[in-house]
């Protein structure tokens, strides 16, 4: 089983992205769990047709320790598990903490057994790494594997980059790999050969550049992914391009974050920052 | 023989301080060194700099508590009748329970008595989680249904702080809600600060600022003194309230052995502040005097002729002549009992040598008593103190480091209403040269003999090394070092909590005391700690029938 982590600025697109592919790895057999890592628990909304799961955590504080594995994962699309983790409303409480312990509790209740069968575990993480339980996904023994969803836009580079820093942190003392950078269009000018040159300076690979079209507002509207709302649409190729790429790639490294000063000359070298 | 004690040669204080430190790596030794001080002559020059109240280095087995024992702990836990609610886990509150022996005498109106009951919010996974402030509501309207107290007090454990529950916020709306409890809660995680030390000045802020002044009762008794810095571990408040009763001096509080929210409430209506324990709770004292102009005087009941002293200086403040003969009569009448009982011990205490680690104050104020037995303390420290505990008041205002700027300062101003100096600025001044200090310390180290070894924030390590090469005949701490001490074959006397003794302040707690340490420095079974093969590895016998 790979056990994949999406990470990236917040609003970037990560949740849609995830599901997406997600789609298209299971248009093409695989079995996946998806488990969402964001109080907000709208990580499993496409696969799910709507906000009908119940979180890990809501589970638990009405069930008390008396958890069944049913209890918390709901069959979506293409055969897929999705689970939330859930959490508190903002301003109170910990997070991170119920992230921690919201994939304890899947570990225990052996959702991750080999008898599961799963091809793919797919990890969807709030936005910014503010705390330890954030991070819970990619210690070591979770998420192998990382994809950093970015843009061309300057806060998203900055952000990709800050999230490598702490990819290195957890790589040297475990398994954690960055498997590339996806970029998820804005419409920037040189927005695919900015990413692909971030992604070599930082030592990885731009993975997939999905273009941006209007065919996912209209999906996720529907509450559906492209592919199950559309699979005729440009769109659902390109995100089945993204699926394949992540199904066959064997190129993982530990990153090499970039300083302020390279990040800011690389926008400058691609005409961003005119003076 | 096993009975015959080996003496070591004679260490000079340099050397054992070089040795203490001999195994540290450079950088921690640096440190350390700077906390342990050799006392010098202080006539004619400045006395030595001690670094104290900084963070133990981490890796270092401190004897020091955390903000959250100094907090409810020391300064609320021998409070009977207010509610000691802690929000957080379980631990927190089960280990605080009945552990620093507090007594009372339920002297609350109705005779509430809630300290043998150890209540918490027990906050669990899904309340971190989700955040704790609903169950730390309902934790207080279950005690208020339960008890029906004056007050609940809610302590912060470190989670809490964490997470970032605003207790304070759930207490107010808790009083306004509950109208007849006063409700105030103190923000105390346990890693605020670097010792306990931080939660009694936590504690000090809110005892002043939501209980001092708010009883409308009218003390009218002629000699009122508030008695700060004293928690009746083993019943020490009792004989002491027993002795200022005989003497006729009222004392109005007790901050906080065996006190009542009535005696809180009421402080203010005290006209002298006696301290005995300076670094809990001086904060409070100086606070009384700014805002209800109450002067304040630094006083020690431990040890019988500590106690007469003390008893003098406050006859001394009221200036009257009934007073000074009554307080006279009292110890003439005291004193013969102590007498007998230390001169019936003297003989084999005399000589003896200890060391205390202990406190704020008590490594300071226990050097009496044994002074009184002719026993000489070798060295001693505290765990919590501050510089100002050593070297005496002098020092202040110490430099604000970022550790102390993470307690609250209050700013206390004179009361518009309640502010009335007790004494004119010519009496005071009258006072003053007549020997009465207000507002002064001197610290441990002045009282301490030359060559002496004065060690701040002492550890497991340093503590056995120092036994071993100086081979006290007691050794004087806290519970965490009882048994590492006593395997070393010296006695341990547990200073915070008395082991299952007390009282040891007052005439009849000197009594206790003299007997008690005459038990222990005298009792064979230290010589018994080897077995014979140890010091003996080879056995000779022969065979029966030879």
């Amino acid at each position: 089983m790979r056990k994949i982590a999406i990470y990236g600025k917040g609003g970037i697109g990560k949740s849609t992205t995830t599901q997406n592919t997600v789609a298209g790895l299971a248009e093409m057999g695989r079995k996946i769990m998806v488990v969402g890592c964001d109080p907000k628990a709208d990580s499993t909304r496409l696969l799910l047709g709507g906000l009908a799961q119940k979180s890990v955590l809501d589970t638990l504080r009405e069930e008390g320790e008396d958890v069944e594995l049913e209890d918390i994962r709901k069959p979506g699309y293409g055969n897929t598990w999705c689970v939330e983790s859930g959490g508190p409303e903002p301003g109170v409480g910990c997070a991170g903490r119920g992230i921690i312990t919201a994939i304890n509790m899947l570990e225990s209740l052996g959702a991750y057994e080999p008898s599961e069968g799963l091809d793919y575990a797919f990890y969807d993480v709030l936005g910014d790494v503010v705390c330890g339980g954030f991070a819970m996904p990619i210690r070591d023994g979770k998420a192998e594997e990382i994809y950093i969803v970015c843009s061309g836009e300057m806060m998203a580079m900055y952000a990709a980059n800050n999230i490598c820093k702490g990819i290195v942190k957890f790589a040297q003392s475990g398994r954690v790999r960055l498997g590339g950078l996806i970029c998820n269009s804005r419409n920037v000018d040189n927005e695919k050969e900015m990413i692909v040159e971030l992604a070599k300076k930082i030592g990885t690979q731009m993975i997939y550049f999905v273009p941006r079209h209007n065919d996912v507002q209209r999906a996720e509207i529907n509450r559906k992914t492209v592919i199950e709302w559309n699979p005729e649409v440009s769109q659902a190729d390109e995100y089945r391009g993204l699926a394949k790429a992540i199904d066959g790639n064997t190129n993982f490294v530990i990153p090499k974050p970039l300083e302020m000063e390279e990040l800011e000359k690389l926008l400058m070298d691609y005409g961003l920052m005119e003076a | 023989m096993a009975t015959t004690k080996k003496k070591v040669v004679q260490w000079e204080p340099v050397d054992i301080k070089a040795e203490l430190l001999k195994q540290y790596p450079a950088k921690v030794a640096r440190k350390r060194a700077k906390q342990i001080l050799i006392n010098e002559a202080q006539e004619n020059s400045p006395p030595s700099e001690i670094v104290a109240n900084v963070r133990t280095i981490p890796g270092i087995i401190t004897m020091r508590g955390c903000t959250y024992a100094g907090c409810k702990g020391v300064i609320m836990g021998p409070t009977s009748d207010i509610v000691n609610l802690v929000h957080g886990p379980i631990g927190c509150s089960f280990y605080a329970w009945l552990t620093r022996r507090n007594q009372t005498s339920a002297s609350g109106e109705k005779g509430e008595n809630f300290i043998p009951y150890c209540m918490s919010t027990d906050m669990q996974d899904s309340d971190i989680i989700f955040g704790g402030e609903k169950k730390l509501a309902a934790a207080i309207q279950e005690a208020y249904d339960l008890f029906h107290p004056k007050a609940i007090a809610v302590f912060a454990t470190c989670p809490v702080g964490l997470i970032g529950d605003d207790i304070h916020n759930v207490a107010r709306q808790m009083k306004e809600k509950l109208g007849d409890c006063n409700v105030f809660a103190f923000s105390c995680e346990g890693y605020k600060g670097v010792s306990q030390s931080a939660g009694h000045h936590i504690a000090n802020n809110q005892v002043f600022t939501h209980l001092v002044g708010k009883s409308e009762t009218v003390k009218t008794d002629k000699y009122k003194i508030n008695l700060l810095g004293e928690y009746n571990i083993g019943g020490d408040g009792f004989e002491i309230d027993r002795i200022l009763k005989k003497c006729g001096i009222t004392n109005i509080a007790t901050f906080s052995g065996n006190s009542t929210y009535d005696q809180f409430a009421s402080a203010n209506q005290a006209d002298l502040s006696c301290v005995m324990c300076h670094r809990s709770i001086n904060y409070v004292a100086d606070m009384l005097e700014t805002k209800y102009g109450i002067p304040w005087v630094k006083i020690n009941f431990i040890g019988a002729g500590a106690t007469a002293k003390s008893l003098r200086k406050i006859a001394r403040y009221f200036g009257d002549q009934e007073l000074s003969d009554r307080v006279e009569a009292v110890i003439a009448e005291e004193m013969p009992d102590v007498e007998v009982a230390r001169l019936d011990v003297y003989p084999r205490t005399q000589g003896k040598t200890v060391m205390i680690f202990v406190g704020g104050s008590r490594a300071h104020h226990y050097q009496e008593l044994f002074n009184e037995m002719g026993m000489k303390t070798l060295s001693a420290g505290y765990e919590f103190g501050h510089r100002d505990d050593y070297e005496g008041r002098q020092v202040l205002p110490l430099k604000v480091d970022s550790d102390s700027r993470n307690i609250e300062e209050i700013h206390v101003e004179a009361d518009p209403l309640l502010y009335r100096p007790r004494k004119t600025p010519e009496e005071m001044q009258a006072l003053e040269e007549n020997g009465l200090k207000f507002k002064e310390y001197e610290g441990l180290n002045p009282d301490m003999e030359n060559g002496t070894i004065i060690i701040d924030d002492l550890n497991q390590y340093e503590a056995e090394k120092l036994v071993q090469l100086m081979k006290p005949d007691l050794f004087c701490a806290g519970i965490k070092e009882k048994y590492s001490i006593q395997k070393l074959g010296v006695p341990q006397k547990q200073l915070h909590s008395y082991d299952s003794g007390g009282p040891y302040a007052g005439f009849k707690g000197a009594v206790n005391f003299y007997q008690e340490i005459d038990r222990l420095v005298n009792s064979k079974v230290w010589g018994l700690m080897q077995a014979p093969w140890q010091e003996n590895p080879e056995l000779s016998a022969t065979y029966v029938w030879e």
